[in-house]
Parts: C-alpha cells; structure tokens; sequence
C-alpha cells in the first residue's frame, strides 16, 4: 500500500496496522485462475444469490497486477505449473492464495503423470477449500478465512 | 446399404492374405494390417468404398494383456488404431496396424487427411510409436521436458515430472502455422 514505509514511531505502527488491515480484507481484488468446474461454481460465487460483493472482494480483475487475491480454481497440469508461478509472482505485495476444490489442494482424483498433486506444489497457499467443487458458502467462508488473517498481519511484514 | 461386414469382406476380398486378423464384435468389423500395407489399405477404403473421413487416430498397448484362457500371447505390443467414416453410405469401419515394439515404424497419413497431422502427434506423445514422413512428430499433450511415454503400460504410474518454464507456444503453436 505504501502507508507503512511513512510510519517511523512504534506506537503509530501498531495504530496503522489496524487501519490498513482494515482496508485490506474489505477491499480484497482477486483474481481467477479458473480452469474446471471449480470456476462455474465460482460464477455462484459472484452472482447476487451468494454474493462475495458483501465481502468486499468483487472486483474481479483478470490481470494479476492488479490483483491481491489468487483464487486457483480447478485442476493444475505440469503444462500449466509454470504459468501459474508466473502470474503468482507478477501480483503485487501483499497477496493471497485461496485453493479452491479437490483439484488445486491435492491433485484430487487426478492420481496420474500430467497433474500437479496441490499447487502448494508452486506456490504458498493461505487457505484450502475442501469439495468438489465446493460450495459456495464454503469459498466464502475461506474469503474470511483470509480476512481473520490478514487482521493478525503486520503491514510491515509485506515490505 | 453397405454394413459393416459387408465392408470388411471387401477389404478382405482385395487384400487377402495381407489382411493379419479380421474380426467382429456387436456388429463392429475390424480388419489388422502390417505397418507397411497401411496406406494401400486406407486409400482403398477413401477412393474406392468412399470413406472420406478419418474420424480418429489411436493407439493401444498390449504388454501383458491377457487374452483369457486358452488365447496364445500377442504377437505384437502395440497397435495403431484407424477409424473411418463413410458419410456418403453410412457406414463405420476401423482398420488396426500391428506394432510389435518401438523399433517399428508407422507411415503417416497426413498427407491423405490433414487431422492426422495431430492425431499421429498424440499417439507419438503417449506411446512412442514413430510416423514415418510426419512432418512435425512433436509432443501435443505433455509438456517439452517430459522424458518416455505416459500410456505406456511400463511407465510407472507414480512417475511426476515438472516443467521448469512455460513453454515458448503455449498460447499459439507457430510450428503450426510456418
């Protein structure tokens, strides 16, 4: 965000974390990596019936520059491992992964030579979401998941 | 109207002794050639019994198949799967090729029906079966770095193998298109 480099006094640092915490879990911008049906349910997700709007994260952006959530969604191939990586590491500081479905955590039942057993594989992963393909009150109960995380966060580990 | 036996007893009538096994199962004939009369047998059925179109291309391992009681060891590993459509009778047809290991090679087609171009790709990619005059036998499916071939009955199961970069082509396959 660049706030925190300006805080230089303790006492204002633990005041300010709060504040851009504040900001940050309700203004999440994710960006999605759908790739199976893992990303349909995602539509749900979205849409005014369970509406990830009430969370502050609906801005979905599909450059990874311009995004501070990475929500994988569905099966990973070894082809694709690569891409993944890079659009992990072209999000800026600070960001988030959120894992969605059997696919993306585990391989799921893609036991085999083309897919990656769980992105966790590639990338650092915050939050698991278990189904297949989940719910989507389970995707955003992980969205607030994330969000008790970044509360326990200091601005000042992101730098 | 031309069935399916009626097509196979053509083939059988022009190729005779040529022709390794026919057989019928549920009403689907398949005829098994050498590698070498592939090409005179597709282009029978193209030119003469008006299949023009080559539906799929595919390949099967045998290696440790068991046939049931009674039924002697393949003589061959592999075989290369050809199934043919006639749109103008109505009719299927599949023509087998017997590979009996890796160091056979197969004609390629491509030149007869463009969609074998990546369809022999396929096969090359999962069982190593070599297109002779294939004009670009690269991998489609897995990825540059990955070493043997995946449907292979002996490649272990538990076997990963990751790329280290994205491919050069992965949105648009220029070799394609030169």
């Amino acid at each position: 965000m660049g706030l925190e480099t300006q805080v230089t006094s303790p006492f204002l640092a633990t005041r300010m974390d709060e504040v851009i915490n504040w900001g940050r879990k309700y203004s999440m911008w994710p960006m999605p990596f759908g790739t199976a049906c893992c990303a349909i349910e995602f539509m749900g997700v979205v849409s005014s019936r369970f509406d990830i709007s009430r969370f502050g994260a609906e801005l979905v952006r599909f450059s990874p520059r311009q995004a501070d959530l990475l929500l994988v969604m569905g099966t990973i191939t070894q082809k694709q491992a690569p891409v993944l990586k890079q659009i992990y590491d072209q999000m800026p500081n600070p960001k988030w992964v959120l894992s969605m479905g059997a696919c993306a955590s585990t391989g799921g039942f893609y036991d085999n030579y083309t897919t990656v057993q769980g992105i966790d594989e590639i990338i650092p992963v915050d939050v698991y979401v278990a189904g297949c393909p989940p719910r989507p009150e389970n995707v955003i109960g992980a969205v607030v998941k994330i969000m008790e995380k970044i509360d326990r966060e200091k601005a000042a580990d992101w730098r | 109207m031309m069935t399916e036996a009626d097509v196979a007893a053509k083939v059988q009538e022009r190729f005779g002794g040529r022709i390794l096994a026919a057989n019928a199962f549920r009403g689907q004939s398949v005829v098994t050639i050498a590698p070498k009369d592939l090409r005179e047998v597709l282009l029978f059925l193209r030119d003469t019994l008006a299949f023009e179109w080559l539906i799929d291309v595919g390949g099967v391992d045998y290696l440790g198949y068991d046939d049931g009681p009674g039924k002697d060891e393949r003589e061959w590993r592999f075989e290369v799967v050809y199934a043919m459509l006639s749109m103008a009778n109505n009719v299927r047809f599949r023509v087998k090729v017997a590979v009996a290991d890796e160091s056979v090679t197969v004609p390629s087609v491509w030149d007869l029906w463009a969609i074998a171009n990546w369809e022999e790709r396929e096969v090359w990619d999962m069982y190593g079966i070599v297109f002779e005059h294939h004009p670009n036998l690269r991998r489609i499916l897995c990825h540059d770095e990955f070493v043997g071939h995946a449907l292979r009955k002996d490649y272990p199961i538990t076997r990963r193998q990751k790329l280290s970069a994205p491919s050069e082509n992965i949105l648009c396959d220029r070799s394609e298109i030169a």
